[in-house]
C-alpha cells in the first residue's frame, strides 16, 4: 500500500516537474518571438510547412464530416418536418464544435508530430548543440518560429475545416436529399451570430487550440531523450498530451462561452 | 621578433583552474588545471569515457562546473551574461564528432549559416567567403550536396568549413580522427596543423587516437580518471614513467587504468545464479 502512494507521490512529482519546466520553456520562447518581427521568412516559410501543408487532410476530412453532418441531421430533422434548418444545424456545430475540435486533432496528428519529432532529431544529432556554439539561440532560430507558425495555422485550418464542413452539409442536403436551398443558406444566414458562433468557436478555440497544440510539440522535441527511442516516445507523447488537451479544454472552453 | 615569439608562448587563451564536474553520481572532473596557449596546438588525450567532449562543453559554457572557473581570452565564461558569452562563442569554433551539419541544408548553406545569421553581407561577398572556405577543405565542388550524400570524412571537413566561417580565434575539435579512414585521417591532421600554422587559429583538439595527435600537437594534456596525470610536449610524453601516461600512450591493455569496468568480485557473480 505504502509502495503504490510512494510509486503515485513520485510519479506526480515527476510529472509535476516537467510541468513546471514546460511552462518556464514556454516563457523563454514567448520571449524571444518578438525578435521574429525582423526575421518574418523564418516564420512563413513554418506557416507553410505547418498550415498549407495540412491543407490536404484538412479539406478532406472537413468534406466528410460536413457529408456525414448533413445525413445524420437530416435523418434526425425530418422526423420533425424540420428539415429546412438543416443548414443552421449543419453550420452551428461546426462553428462551435466540430470544427475547432476535429481540425486540432488533425493538427496535432499531421503538424504536431512533425514539429516535435524535426526539433527531437536535430537535437539527437547535435544540430541545436551547434547551433548554441555558433552563438545561434535555437530557442529563437528554431524554436519560436515554428511555435508562432503553427499558432497562426491552427485557427485559419478551422476556419477552412469549417467551410468546407458546410459546403459538404449543403451538397448532402441539398444537393442529395432534396431539402430546400433557400431554407438552407437563409435560416444559417439569419440564425449564426458574428460573436457567439464564429468568434467563440472557430477564432477563440482556434488559437487557444494552436497555442496548447504548438506549446506541447516543440516543447516534447527540445525536451526529449536524445536517441530514436526518445525522439519517438515524444512524439507519441505530443500526440496523446495534445489530443487530450484540446478534449478537456473544449469542454471548459464550451462551459464558459455557452451557458 | 624573437621577443614577440617570447610573449605568443606565454600568452594563454584558456584558463581553467580547479575544475570540477559532477554527472550524477560520477565525478567526471576532480580539480583539473589546464592552460591552452595562444597559437598553438593543445591535445588533451585520454581513454573513452573520461569527459573529454565534456572538457569542450565546459570550456564553450553548454555545461556548468560544480566548482572553478574557465576563462577564455580573460572572460569567466560561466559568469557571463548571456550575450556576452555569445560574443566569446561567435570567436570559437567547434567541430564536432558527429559533424552536426544542418541537415536540411546544402554544404554551402551550412557554411554560410554563420555569416547569415551574425552579418549583414551582400550576397556576391557571402558567396566568396563560402567558397574560400570550402576550398580550404577541398569541397567547394560539393557545395550542392546535403549532408546526408556525404562521407563521414567529407561531412567532418564540411563541419570543420563551417567552423572557420567566422575566422575563429580558436577551434575546438572533438575527437577529429575516430572513425576515418586513413587517407581522410592524413587529410584532417594537415588541415588542422594548416589552419594552425596559416591562420594562426589556436587549436584545442581532445582525441584518444595517440599517434596523429603526437604528431601534430605542440603540447599535451592526459586525462585519466577525473585529473590531469600528466602533460609536456609529444616527445616528453612518449619518454614518461609515470604508469597511467605510459600505458595510454603505449596501448597497454592493463595497467592502472583497468581493464575491467568496476564492479563485484567475479566469482561472487558467477555463483549468485546457482540453485541452491
Amino acid at each position: 500500500m505504502t509502495n503504490v502512494l510512494a510509486a503515485l507521490g513520485r510519479r506526480s512529482l515527476v510529472s509535476l516537474e516537467r510541468l513546471g519546466r514546460g511552462s518556464l520553456f514556454l516563457l523563454r520562447v514567448l520571449a524571444s518571438v518578438p525578435g521574429l518581427l525582423r526575421r518574418p521568412g523564418l516564420v512563413v516559410r513554418q506557416v507553410w510547412s505547418t498550415g498549407v501543408l495540412s491543407l490536404l487532410i484538412i479539406v478532406i476530412s472537413g468534406a466528410f464530416v460536413g457529408l456525414v453532418l448533413g445525413l445524420q441531421g437530416y435523418n434526425t430533422l425530418v422526423t420533425f418536418g424540420a428539415e429546412e434548418s438543416l443548414g443552421l444545424v449543419v453550420a452551428k456545430s461546426l462553428l462551435r464544435e466540430l470544427g475547432p475540435v476535429v481540425a486540432a486533432l488533425l493538427f496535432a496528428g499531421r503538424a504536431g508530430t512533425a514539429l516535435t519529432a524535426e526539433i527531437g532529431f536535430m537535437k539527437a544529432t547535435e544540430q541545436l548543440s551547434a547551433m548554441e556554439m555558433m552563438a545561434v539561440d535555437p530557442l529563437r532560430r528554431i524554436v519560436a518560429p515554428r511555435f508562432l507558425a503553427a499558432i497562426i495555422a491552427m485557427p485559419l485550418l478551422a476556419a477552412i475545416f469549417t467551410a468546407v464542413g458546410v459546403l459538404g452539409g449543403w451538397f448532402c442536403g441539398v444537393g442529395l436529399l432534396g431539402v430546400d436551398d433557400g431554407s438552407f443558406w437563409s435560416q444559417m444566414q439569419a440564425k449564426v451570430l458574428l460573436v457567439e458562433d464564429v468568434v467563440n468557436g472557430v477564432v477563440i478555440k482556434g488559437f487557444v487550440f494552436g497555442v496548447v497544440i504548438s506549446w506541447i510539440a516543440v516543447f516534447e522535441g527540445y525536451d526529449a531523450v536524445p536517441t530514436s527511442e526518445g525522439v519517438s516516445a515524444a512524439t507519441t507523447r505530443t500526440v496523446v498530451h495534445s489530443s487530450l488537451a484540446v478534449l478537456g479544454l473544449d469542454f471548459v472552453l464550451t462551459g464558459l462561452m455557452f451557458n | 621578433m624573437s621577443t614577440r615569439n617570447e610573449e605568443l608562448k606565454t600568452d594563454t587563451l584558456v584558463r581553467i583552474r580547479n575544475l570540477h564536474f559532477r554527472r550524477g553520481q560520477r565525478t567526471i572532473f576532480d580539480g583539473i588545471d589546464l592552460d591552452i596557449p595562444r597559437g598553438r596546438i593543445t591535445a588533451i588525450l585520454g581513454p573513452s569515457g573520461t569527459g573529454k567532449t565534456t572538457l569542450l562543453r565546459l570550456i564553450g559554457a553548454q555545461l556548468a562546473p560544480a566548482q572553478g572557473t574557465v576563462e577564455v581570452d580573460g572572460k569567466d565564461v560561466h559568469r557571463l551574461p548571456l550575450r556576452e558569452l555569445y560574443e566569446v562563442r561567435k570567436r570559437v569554433g567547434m567541430l564536432f564528432q558527429s559533424g552536426a551539419l544542418l541537415t536540411d541544408l546544402t554544404l554551402f548553406e551550412n557554411v554560410a549559416f554563420p555569416l547569415r545569421e551574425h552579418t549583414r553581407l551582400p550576397e556576391s561577398m557571402l558567396r566568396s567567403l563560402v567558397l574560400m572556405k570550402l576550398e580550404m577543405v577541398g569541397l567547394r565542388g560539393a557545395r550542392d550536396l546535403y549532408p546526408r550524400e556525404l562521407s563521414g570524412g567529407m561531412a567532418r571537413r564540411a563541419a570543420l568549413a563551417r567552423a572557420i566561417a567566422l575566422d575563429p580565434m580558436m577551434i575546438m575539435y572533438d575527437e577529429p580522427f575516430s572513425g576515418q579512414d586513413p587517407i581522410s585521417m592524413g587529410v584532417l591532421v594537415r588541415l588542422i596543423k594548416s589552419l594552425n600554422d596559416a591562420l594562426g587559429i589556436t587549436s584545442v583538439l581532445v582525441s584518444h587516437d595517440v599517434a596523429e595527435t603526437c604528431s601534430i600537437a605542440d603540447y599535451i594534456y592526459v586525462l585519466s580518471g577525473s585529473k590531469i596525470v600528466g602533460h609536456g610536449t609529444p616527445q616528453a610524453l612518449l619518454a614518461a614513467e609515470t604508469p597511467t601516461v605510459r600505458q595510454f600512450m603505449g596501448g597497454l591493455p592493463d595497467g592502472p587504468v583497468p581493464f575491467h569496468f568496476p564492479g563485484r568480485g567475479y566469482l561472487e557473480d558467477l555463483l549468485e545464479d546457482l540453485p541452491r
